[in-house]
C-alpha cells in the first residue's frame, strides 16, 4: 500500500487528495478559465477504454474528473448513466478493477480523480478500508450522491484524516439553512445540482440558478460547480459565468456510447475540448 | 430474551429521531429527497396527533376496507396437523384482497394534508399497486404505478384492475424487471416530481420515515389479533407467523406483540429453489447488513455491495432487501426468521384451498407452509396465528402455468 501511494504521481506538483483538487482549481483560475469537470463511468465499455478516455479528458484540458463507480441500483441517475453502469457491470467491472484503474492512470493522467460512488458500496467494503484503498491508488476524494448530511459524520471524519475531499451536494429543494451547513462542510468543491431530478441532459437551464449560486458564493470559500442537465458548450459557458465551473455527465457518457467503433475516445476528447474552450475567459 | 433486557427500553420504542431501529434504518438518499422526507415526517407527526385524522382513517378502515377482519379457526388444517390450533387472521378479506390497503389509505390522507395530489407507487405482486390505485380513485388523486415487466406478466389480473381504477401502470424493463427495479424507477420519478408528488411506498422499507409510517398503519393487524385473542381465549396466542418480503404484513402483525416476550414471533422468507446465491429472496436468512433503497438493513449483495439477483415464485417476496425493523428484531433475537421453498409454498397453497376453501396468495402460502409443520410439533392447547395477508386469485393463472410446465416436463 505504501508503495502504491508512493508510485502515484497525481498532479503536476505530485500532491494528492484535497490539496490536489485545490491546486487544480488554482491552476485553472491562473489560466483565466472556469473549471470543467467531466463525468466518466469506470469500466464502460471496458477498463482499457476508460483509461484512454481519462487520458483524453486530461489532454483536452479538464480541471478534474468524476469517475463514476458502477452500482446496480443508482436511484439518483437518469437513463444514460444508469445504462453505462449496467454495461460496465455486465462487462465485469468491480472495485478491485476500479482501484487498479485509478492507480495505473496516475502515471499518465495529471488531473485529480474523484470517485462518484454510492454509499452502498462504501458501507459494504467498510469506510476505513475504502478510504485506505482510495488513498493508496491516488484518488483525490469522493462524491457520494446518496449520503445526506445526517448520515455522513463517519465518512467525513475518515476523509479529513486521510486528506481526501468529500464533495457535498446542494439541490433546488434544499432549504437555505441546510444548504448553508452543507456548503460549510463540503471539501474540494461544492456540487450545486441545477435541477430537482435525476442526472441527464436538459435543453434549458432552470430559472433561479444564478441567484442560488450567488447566494451560496457568499457562504463558502470552496469552488462551486454546477451539474445535472448541462448538455452543450453553450450551456456550459452560460453556467460558467456565474459558477466556478461545470460538471458534465450524461452528455460525456453519451459521446462515448454513440461514437462509431474505435472513435469514442476521440469523440470525448473533442467534446471536452469544446467545453474547455467555451468556458475560457469566463 | 435475557432478564436484563426487561429493564431496558421496550423493543417497541423505535425508531429514534434519525429513523434508527438499533443500528438499522436511517436515511441514505440523494439530497433532492431530504426536504420531502422531512416534510413527510412533520406531516405524519401532526396527523397522528390530530383526532380528526385518526377518525377519518378509522372510518375508512371500517366502511371501505371492511375492518376489523376476522380471526378464523382453520379446523381441518388443525386436525390434519394434529398439534396446535391454527387460526387465520383474515387480511385476505380486506377490500382489494390484501393488507396493503391499510397503508395506502393512510398515506393518501397524508398526501392530501401535504397538498400533494399526484401519487406514485411501486408494486411487486400488484397488491400494493391495486391498493394505491384504489385509494387514489377514492380520493380523486392522479396515480402512476411502477411495476417490473416480469411482474406485469405474472400478475396480469392486478395490472388490469389498476387500470380499471384509472391508474397508469408503467412497466419497468431495467435490471431484473421485478420489485427492486420498480422501486428504483419510482424513486427516480420522485427525484424529479417531489414538490408535487407523494411516493406511497408499499412496505416497511425505504428511507426514514417510511418504515415507521408503514408499520404504524399496518399495526391494526396485530392490534385486532390481540383483541380477538383476549376475547376468544382470554390470553395471547403462543405463536404468530407471517411471511416476509419487504415485511409490511409481518411488521404490522408483530409490532403490537414485540413487548410481550411470551409470544413467539416467526417471519418466513422466500426460500426459492435453494439456498444458493440468486436462487432465493431471503436476506435475513442468508444476507448481511448493507444499504439498499435508502436504509440500512439485511440485504443480499456481493462483496462489492452490488445487489444480488434474487428469485421467488412469489412476486411480492421477490426482493433482495427487507425492512430495517425486521433486521433489528432479528439481531435482538425477538423474532425468529426462517425460509420456505417455492415448492413448499405451492403445496401449502393447495392444502389451504382443499382443506379450508381459501385461495391464499403465494406470499401468504409461505407462512402457511411453515405453520402447518410447526403446529404438528406443538401441543393441542397451544394457539398459532397465521397472518393470512392476501388472497390468491392473482396467482391462479401463474400457478396453472407452472403446473402445466411441470406436468409437460414430467
Amino acid at each position: 500500500m505504501e508503495q502504491e501511494a508512493g508510485m502515484a504521481t497525481a498532479t503536476e506538483s505530485g500532491r494528492t487528495g484535497t490539496v490536489a483538487v485545490q491546486e487544480a482549481f488554482a491552476t485553472c483560475r491562473a489560466r483565466g478559465g472556469k473549471a470543467i469537470a467531466p463525468f466518466v463511468t469506470a469500466g464502460d465499455p471496458d477498463v482499457e477504454t476508460t483509461l484512454g478516455v481519462l487520458e483524453a479528458v486530461d489532454r483536452a484540458g479538464a480541471t478534474l474528473c468524476e469517475l463514476g463507480v458502477p452500482y446496480s441500483d443508482p436511484i439518483a441517475d437518469g437513463p444514460v448513466i444508469q445504462a453505462s453502469y449496467t454495461r460496465a457491470l455486465a462487462a465485469g467491472m468491480s472495485l478491485d478493477k476500479l482501484f487498479d484503474l485509478v492507480g495505473r492512470s496516475r502515471a499518465t493522467v495529471r488531473m485529480p480523480l474523484l470517485a462518484m460512488a454510492s454509499y452502498s458500496l462504501i458501507f459494504r467494503v467498510g469506510i476505513d478500508a475504502f478510504v485506505t484503498r482510495a488513498v493508496a491508488c491516488g484518488l483525490a476524494g469522493f462524491v457520494v450522491p446518496d449520503l445526506p448530511l445526517e448520515e455522513s459524520d463517519e465518512l467525513d471524519a475518515a476523509c479529513r484524516a486521510a486528506g481526501l475531499a468529500l464533495v457535498r451536494l446542494v439541490t433546488p429543494t434544499t432549504p437555505p439553512e441546510r444548504a448553508e451547513q452543507i456548503a460549510r462542510r463540503s471539501t474540494g468543491f461544492l456540487y450545486c445540482v441545477s435541477v430537482a431530478g435525476v442526472t441527464g441532459e436538459r435543453t434549458a437551464l432552470p430559472s433561479g440558478l444564478v441567484d442560488r449560486v450567488a447566494w451560496l458564493r457568499e457562504r463558502t470559500d470552496v469552488p462551486i460547480l454546477v451539474g445535472f442537465g448541462i448538455a452543450s458548450p453553450e450551456q456550459a459557458r452560460e453556467v460558467a459565468q456565474v459558477a466556478d465551473g461545470v460538471i458534465v455527465g450524461s452528455a460525456v457518457v453519451r459521446q462515448l456510447e454513440q461514437a462509431a467503433a474505435g472513435q469514442g475516445v476521440a469523440a470525448v476528447e473533442g467534446f471536452v475540448g469544446e467545453l474547455v474552450t467555451a468556458c475560457r475567459n469566463g | 430474551m435475557s432478564l436484563a433486557s426487561a429493564a431496558e427500553r421496550p423493543l417497541s420504542q423505535v425508531p429514534d429521531a434519525l429513523g434508527r431501529f438499533g443500528r438499522f434504518g436511517g436515511r441514505y438518499v440523494p439530497e433532492t429527497l431530504s426536504a420531502a422526507l422531512d416534510q413527510l415526517q412533520a406531516a405524519y407527526d401532526e396527523a397522528i396527533a390530530d383526532p380528526a385524522f385518526t377518525k377519518e382513517l378509522d372510518d375508512l378502515l371500517n366502511t371501505f376496507v371492511g375492518r376489523p377482519t376476522p380471526l378464523l379457526f382453520a379446523r381441518r388444517l388443525t386436525e390434519r396437523a394434529g398439534g396446535a390450533q391454527i387460526y387465520f387472521k383474515r387480511e385476505d378479506l380486506s377490500h382489494t384482497g390484501a393488507h396493503k390497503i391499510n397503508n395506502t389509505l393512510g398515506q393518501a390522507l397524508l398526501a392530501m394534508r401535504m397538498g400533494k395530489r399526484r401519487i406514485i407507487a411501486e408494486t411487486g405482486a400488484g397488491q400494493h399497486g391495486v391498493a394505491t390505485a384504489t385509494a387514489c380513485a377514492r380520493f380523486g388523486l392522479d396515480c402512476v404505478v411502477y411495476m417490473g415487466a416480469e411482474d406485469v406478466r405474472r400478475q396480469a389480473p392486478n395490472v388490469r384492475n389498476m387500470r380499471f381504477m384509472g391508474a397508469e401502470v408503467r412497466p419497468v424493463e431495467s435490471g431484473s424487471r421485478t420489485l427492486r427495479d420498480a422501486i428504483n424507477e419510482a424513486m427516480r420519478d420522485w427525484m424529479a416530481s417531489v414538490e408535487t408528488t407523494h411516493y406511497i411506498i408499499g412496505s416497511v422499507v425505504g428511507p426514514h420515515p417510511f418504515p415507521r409510517i408503514v408499520r404504524d398503519f399496518q399495526s391494526v393487524i396485530g392490534r385486532e389479533t390481540i383483541e380477538y385473542c383476549k376475547r376468544l381465549f382470554g390470553r395471547l396466542p403462543d405463536t404468530v407467523v407471517a411471511c416476509v418480503g419487504g415485511g409490511s404484513n409481518a411488521a404490522g402483525m408483530f409490532y403490537p406483540f414485540v413487548d410481550y416476550p411470551e409470544v413467539r414471533l416467526v417471519g418466513v422468507e422466500a426460500g426459492g429453489r435453494s439456498s444458493g446465491a440468486g436462487e432465493h429472496a431471503a436476506p435475513l436468512s442468508y444476507g448481511s447488513p448493507g444499504i439498499l433503497h435508502g436504509s440500512l438493513s439485511y440485504v443480499l449483495q456481493n462483496a462489492d455491495g452490488q445487489t444480488d439477483d434474487v428469485h421467488s415464485v412469489s412476486a411480492g417476496l421477490d426482493y433482495p432487501g427487507v425492512g430495517p425493523e425486521h433486521s433489528y428484531w432479528r439481531d435482538s433475537g425477538r423474532v425468529d426468521y426462517t425460509s420456505v421453498t417455492d415448492a413448499a409454498a405451492l403445496d401449502a397453497f393447495d392444502l389451504v384451498a382443499q382443506q379450508e376453501g381459501i385461495l391464499a396468495a403465494l406470499e401468504t402460502s409461505h407462512a402457511v407452509a411453515w405453520a402447518v409443520e410447526a403446529a404438528a410439533a406443538m401441543q393441542p392447547e397451544e394457539i398459532l396465528v397465521v397472518c393470512m395477508s392476501g388472497r390468491g386469485d392473482k396467482d391462479a393463472a401463474e400457478i396453472a402455468r407452472l403446473r402445466g410446465l411441470s406436468e409437460a416436463g414430467a
